[in-house]
């Protein structure tokens, strides 16, 4: 099952784009570069003293999100940890609404309640944002136990890292997914960093999808830095989910450019390392080197995206500046609910 | 057009720093992500990467500078062609806005949110009742709301075939089927994650552990995931839940399957806290529990699980939280309690009534919300009060309720508040030993004629 990860200029030629179309190659780079360029810019205003905190950035794993997301359909659920603006941009929530949290203002998804660890959007299913390294994940089985107990064929995207790995609910969640066939694709984002532990630091398995054998759970490890290998192996996941033969493991391997959090100084590794995976793998440069060389866009045509994805970012930051901060009173809400909550109705309907 | 290159704050408390070194100079191009300088923080050197893209046209602040404040303009970046010193003086750097003002003062205890007494009889006069057990209770509460809602299941340790370990879930696997009563393997943290995620996405899980000693495993999800969730998503991710098992002590099993956690769980907003102590209360409590939007803890007793009590024979019956029981009036001295603790208030105000001491005798049933308004009405009648409950005497439910008497009805106090609790130490297992551990009715009648200076 396993599969070693190909160099990504082998993996396509330029000419042919299997499994894929222009607009959907086109799509996901800018997909992509939307979240590299926001998470540049929420580091800037971290930087400025805007955001506080903890701020963990995605960039460099942008692949794994934008790769994922295209093998997903409506309905479909997702749930991460604390490095999390990733996968709220590919899911569809704003911009704005992402930066104005990160700046703890009224206008972010949680009101300024929860920051950059803890937002939600039940729109777009999508369900935290969690700070304990490992809850995501019986969470995500959860979400998937109620489709499951609903009757309907949504799976759910359940994220975790490496350092996850090492928690004992990831396998306490692994035995009940599998015997009650849930249907979760546990996503193991290994960008081989656990804070600043390193994979073999912290373990003598080689894989980490391959854990799941024990348990009889399939799986196999995904180039995390190639789009389309993401997006292969995330149909190959969501089909074997929404066929009700339980749940799946992607491994995806990864990279994270930036330090753990915001004020780490990543001495855990050479800045050789880092400028490598930067000038060989970069999964951005790899979508954009396939359009380039098969003349499916110009420079020009990617010129103008840039310009679109910047004037998006902008445009959040300033909103993210310009929200006001939630009125005192906001201190007392959402600590009970009166009702049932929102959205719960119509989807057990 | 030329940039301002501030001094970034590179840690959460960091308010100042040291720019220990350039390593670009002026004149050099830059590129967005280029290492520009290294700046000591609070916690460690860091190395500072571009933003943007240009050159570097005037160093501002030379390296070795210490105490440069987070966001002072530290370098000048230009497009090519133009000159740093076309760049105005910089401006006032960007700051968050200022808290718009103060939250008003007050103490904690005040803040506690107080829910407006309810006085209405938890059932019309004249309703016909039935005897039951607290067990056969709570079973019926579970069967009848898992009737009534197709949302709701019930997820533990041998909840389905071996029948419930004390038999509470007896019969439902036969009559709701596997789909709605799941047995899980012995998997607390993960079982109550999976039960919070069902939440979370709209179900209505009951989360038996098979004791609350057994949920400290899963602690983290209980209050991180399941009481914190509605909150952090600005009231978006409502986790209606019912967390339920026996809590405090059973008999004669020691130290880590004896522990009362009241007090533990009632001292966390988001969370709903019930310990009822009457079948009635259980029945109505339990079903008001399963309908409620929030996470709600149920906290029984192994040893109440047989007793008898009389319990309306009403086809839907459900009782408020917030709300107190008055089961005993009296004008010498309030004695407040919950759960098992009831039972040794109620045993106590019988002698003492013998003794010519009229104690009123409160139930509290909930501890969040708690019905404060039950509470000073009564200690403004009694002017004396003890409290009582099984578990430890340090930050106790007890502890709590002195300290809001104090405030909110100290000129009506003629005693200190007395606060009778399980003793200072893990259960141990000797049979003389647990029964000096825990508290006694005898303790609770010696508190009162303490307060009472008899």
């Amino acid at each position: 099952m396993a599969r070693k990860p190909a160099p990504a200029a082998e993996s396509h030629s330029p000419d042919t784009l299997p499994n894929v179309s222009k607009d959907e190659l086109l799509q996901y780079y800018r997909d992509m570069l939307l979240i590299r360029r926001f998470e540049e810019k929420a580091g800037q205003l971290y930087g400025m003293g805007l955001i506080g905190g903890f701020c963990h950035l995605y960039i460099g794993q942008e692949a794994v999100v934008v790769g994922l997301e295209a093998a997903a359909k409506e309905g479909d659920k997702r749930i991460t940890s604390y490095r999390d603006h990733g996968h709220m941009l590919a899911c569809g929530m704003s911009a704005r609404g992402v930066m104005a949290e990160l700046t703890g203002r009224e206008g972010g998804y949680s009101k300024g309640k929860g920051g950059s660890m803890h937002m939600f959007s039940r729109e777009k299913h999508f369900y935290g944002g969690h700070g304990i390294v490992a809850a995501q994940v019986p969470l995500g089985a959860g979400l998937a136990f109620a489709d499951k107990y609903l009757g309907n064929d949504n799976v759910t995207f359940a994220y975790f890292g490496d350092g996850a790995s090492n928690q004992g609910q990831v396998y306490e969640t692994y035995n009940m997914a599998v015997l009650w066939e849930l249907p979760v694709i546990f996503v193991i984002e290994n960008n081989q960093y656990a804070m600043g532990t390193s994979m073999k630091r912290s373990t003598k398995s080689t894989t980490l999808f391959g854990r799941g054998e024990a348990f009889g759970i399939p799986g196999e490890q995904v180039d995390g830095m190639d789009v389309l290998a993401v997006k292969a192996a995330g149909e190959k996941a969501v089909a074997h989910c929404r066929a009700g033969k339980g749940p799946y493991i992607l491994e995806v391997m990864t990279y994270r450019y930036r330090g753990h959090s915001m004020s780490d100084p990543a001495k855990y590794r050479t800045r050789e390392e880092v400028q490598k995976m930067r000038d060989e793998r970069d999964a951005i440069e790899h979508v954009r080197d396939l359009l380039l060389q098969g003349s499916h866009a110009s420079e020009d045509d990617l010129k103008a995206i840039d310009k679109e994805i910047k004037d998006i970012v902008n445009d959040s930051a300033e909103f993210a500046k310009e929200s006001p901060e939630p009125a005192l009173e906001e201190l007392w809400t959402d600590i009970y609910a009166e009702d049932l909550p929102q959205g719960s109705a119509e989807e057990v309907a | 057009m030329a940039t301002e290159i501030l001094m970034p704050a590179l840690s959460p408390t960091m308010e100042e720093g040291t720019l220990a070194k350039w390593l670009k100079k002026e004149g050099d191009a830059v590129k967005s992500g280029d290492i520009i300088a290294e700046i000591e923080t609070d916690k460690a050197t860091m190395e500072f990467e571009a933003v943007d893209e240009g050159i570097l046209g005037k160093i501002l602040v030379s390296e070795g500078s210490q105490g440069v404040k987070v966001n002072t303009p530290i370098a000048v970046l230009v497009e090519e062609g133009e000159s740093a010193d076309d760049v105005k003086a910089p401006a006032a750097p960007a700051a968050p806005a200022e808290a718009r003002s103060e939250a008003p003062a007050a103490s904690a205890v005040e803040q506690v949110k107080t829910p407006q007494p309810d006085r209405s009889p938890d059932w019309p006069e004249g309703t016909k009742m039935k005897t039951m057990t607290v067990r056969e209770a709570l079973r019926e509460a579970m069967s009848e709301e898992m009737e009534r809602d197709e949302t709701v299941f019930l997820m533990g340790e041998e909840v389905g075939e071996y029948q419930g370990a004390y038999k509470i879930s007896q019969g439902l696997l036969d009559k709701f089927g596997p789909r709605r009563v799941v047995d899980t393997p012995i998997s607390e943290i993960g079982f109550a994650g999976i039960g919070t995620g069902a939440a979370l996405a709209g179900l209505r899980p009951i989360v038996e552990f098979m004791t609350f000693n057994f949920a400290m495993q899963a602690m983290d999800h209980i209050i991180n995931s399941a009481a914190k969730t509605l909150y952090m998503s600005g009231g978006q991710m409502g986790c209606p839940i019912v967390f339920r098992g026996p809590n405090g002590a059973a008999a004669r099993v020691a130290a880590q399957h004896s522990q009362d956690y009241a007090a533990w769980y009632a001292s966390v907003p988001g969370l709903k806290v019930v310990m009822p102590y009457s079948a009635a209360d259980a029945k109505g409590l339990m079903k008001q529990a399963i309908r409620d939007p929030n996470p709600v803890i149920f906290l029984e007793n192994e040893i109440l699980y047989g007793r008898s009590f009389e319990v309306p024979d009403l086809e839907d019956f459900t009782i408020p939280f917030g709300k107190a029981r008055i089961a005993r009036t009296g004008q010498d001295v309030t004695i407040i309690s919950f759960g098992i603790g009831m039972a040794h208030a109620l045993e106590a105000a019988d002698k003492l009534a013998a003794d010519g001491i009229e104690a009123e005798v409160i139930d509290l049933r909930t501890l969040r919300p708690i019905d404060y308004a039950t509470i000073i009405d009564s200690v403004k009648k009694t002017n004396r009060c003890v409290t009582v409950e099984e578990g430890f005497p340090v930050g106790s439910i007890g502890n709590h309720l002195s300290a809001y008497i104090m405030e909110n009805a100290f000129d009506y106090l003629d005693a200190p508040v007395i606060n009778c609790t399980g003793k200072d130490v893990p259960m141990p297992y000797a049979a003389n030993l647990e029964k000096h551990a825990l508290i006694t009715p005898a303790e609770v009648v010696e508190a009162v004629k303490k307060v009472t200076y008899r």
